[in-house]
């Protein structure tokens, strides 16, 4: 349902993204993992045309996204209002500052649903206060953003994606910028998401969540797919040197630095 | 220990104090300023052709009120204040918003907005003049050119801040680019722009008077130009005070702004 062929990305002379191949089925879960600067940020926001990719080419649900063949078989960007459309199947929660600061926290969930999908003010309310109430912040509907915990914002950001009932969530490290116990709460409800059969691509630090709602997880380096399998083969058996340098760098730090066990994180 | 703990908050960095504290303390540093003042020219110190006492500061208030020429000049040079300040406000919020956040809007204005924000407003005063004449339009446009262009790089830099997640995050919820700088731009930009207006306006009077020393035959400037030429320093004195007052009033008005249409922000 979201494929991409031979996709490259280049900032200038600096290749960031090289000859990605990449299909991704329904309902399956991808964690995306990588050392800084390997372009998953770059990779995932391409996937959503906020950064339009150079060569290759990328479908969403069999459409090809951002651009439209010409008569002659060249491909030119597409207009607006259809990249808005073929985007309209896709939500995406980001690190941080995801949510409107100026709308209440039900405003934030209904804004989208009455500019974009032309929903009626009541059945907007009802629908946002549901979806709320599944990321479990239906008490907070009318507090501003800005007076929630990083938390409690990012749950508000998923249900605002969720509210327009996309075919597939990207997420960009949604839990990096949050205080440590913080961080599962957030887990938890993409986790949920997972289970209820959401068609998710998630770039994470947090292995134990790779480890356990993955389906399947890329390891990228310098904008290439180096490795991917199941996050268990994958985590116990890395075949590439990158990989297993990863890993062992992040075991490292999180045998040093936490006291619980890093695959412990998404508890059952 | 009550006592003790308080004493601790106050030499605590950041930390918060009592309210009526805070109140105090405002009330108290212009007790200060006004007993020293007080005790320097009723004893004498300082001759009074120098610094005047406050009571020959406040009998010539008296006496402007009572011929009514003091809300005159208070009005003229508040008006010029006004128009300068919203004229190149109405401009400058808009153009800066585009100018942060569009190209070419920006490679097109920069060169020139960074070339006239270094030249000093003062030195244009005369050529104002040839230009404009001496009416109210020439006062205006002192104060226009004094504050635009500072507030549109102001500006221009506000809305450079706003997080690209936060417009990626509009976009992949289905926002078109004309939604994206009206519903999401703009209000982010909100805060930033009333912090800005509310440094801008404090330049504002200090331009007002610039340009009524020159060319004015009212307002809080021309007065005290016309009293230094009398040697009445208590006019002088007064019209400080006065601008001084105003300038607190106008702070306040943003501050009281700020806090009503942007109470959602921290
Ligand atoms: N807008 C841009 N212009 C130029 N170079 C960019 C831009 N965005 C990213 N890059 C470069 O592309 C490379 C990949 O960046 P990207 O943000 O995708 O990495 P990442 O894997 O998400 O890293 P992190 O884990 O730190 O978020 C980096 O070398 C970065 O410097
Ligand atoms: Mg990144």
């Amino acid at each position: 349902m979201l494929e991409a062929r031979g996709m490259s990305k280049r900032f200038g002379e600096h290749t960031v993204l090289q000859d990605i191949n990449l299909s991704i089925q329904r309902s399956e879960v991808v964690c995306l993992i990588g050392p800084s600067g390997s372009g998953k940020s770059t990779l995932l926001r391409s996937l959503a045309f906020l950064e339009n990719y150079d060569d290759g080419e990328v479908f969403v649900e069999g459409e090809l996204l951002g651009y439209d063949r010409a008569s002659d078989g060249r491909r030119v960007r597409s207009r607006p209002s259809r990249l808005s459309d073929v985007r309209r199947n896709m939500g995406m929660v980001f690190q941080q500052f995801n949510l409107w600061p100026h709308l209440s926290v039900l405003e934030n969930v209904m804004e989208a649903l009455l500019r974009v999908r032309g929903m009626k003010k009541d059945a907007a309310r009802r629908l946002a206060l549901a979806t709320l109430e599944k990321v479990g912040l239906a008490e907070k509907a009318d507090a501003w953003p800005n007076r929630l915990s990083g938390g409690q914002q990012q749950r508000v950001a998923i249900a605002r994606s969720l509210a327009m009932s996309p075919a597939i969530m990207l997420f960009d490290e949604p839990t990096s910028a949050l205080d440590p116990e913080l961080v599962g709460e957030v887990l938890q409800v993409m986790r949920q998401l997972a289970e209820e059969g959401m068609t998710m691509v998630v770039v994470t630090h947090e292995m134990g969540f790779a480890a356990r709602v993955a389906d399947r997880v890329l390891f990228l380096d310098q904008g290439h797919i180096v490795e991917q399998g199941p996050p268990m083969t994958l985590f116990k058996n890395p075949q590439s040197p990158r990989l297993a340098q990863f890993l062992g760098n992040y075991l490292e730090r999180n045998s040093l630095f936490e006291a619980a066990p890093a695959l412990n994180r998404v508890d059952d | 220990m009550a006592h003790a703990s308080l004493w601790q908050r106050c030499l605590t960095p950041r930390a918060t104090i009592p309210k009526t504290l805070t109140w105090s303390a405002g009330i108290g540093v212009w007790l200060v300023v006004i007993a020293l003042w007080a005790l320097v020219t009723y004893s004498g110190l300082v001759r009074s052709i120098f610094l005047p006492t406050p009571t020959a500061v406040l009998s010539a208030a008296v006496s402007m009120i009572g011929d009514g020429s003091l809300w005159k000049d208070i009005w003229s040079s508040a008006q010029v204040v006004l128009y300068g300040f919203l004229l190149s406000s109405a401009i400058a919020i808009p153009l800066g918003i585009l100018m942060g956040s569009f190209r070419l809007a920006q490679a097109f204005l920069d060169p020139l907005v960074n070339f006239m924000r270094y030249l000093p407003v003062t030195a244009f005063v005369p050529l104002f003049i040839l230009w404009i004449g001496i009416g109210i339009e020439q006062r205006v446009t002192v104060i226009f050119f004094g504050i635009f262009f500072q507030q549109l790089v102001m500006i221009a830099d506000i809305s450079r801040g706003v997080s690209q997640d936060l417009i990626n995050a509009s976009y992949t919820l289905g926002a078109k680019r004309r939604d994206v700088v009206t519903h999401v731009l703009f209000p982010a930009c909100l805060p930033g722009v009333i912090d800005m207006m509310r440094v801008t306006m404090g330049w504002a009077w200090t331009f007002v008077v610039v340009a009524e020393l020159v060319a004015a035959n009212s307002g809080l400037g021309y007065i005290s130009l016309k009293a230094m030429r009398g040697f009445q320093v208590d006019v002088i004195f007064l019209s400080i005070g006065l601008i001084g007052l105003l300038g607190l009033v106008t702070d306040q008005f943003f501050r009281l702004l700020r806090k009503r249409l942007t109470s959602w922000a921290l």
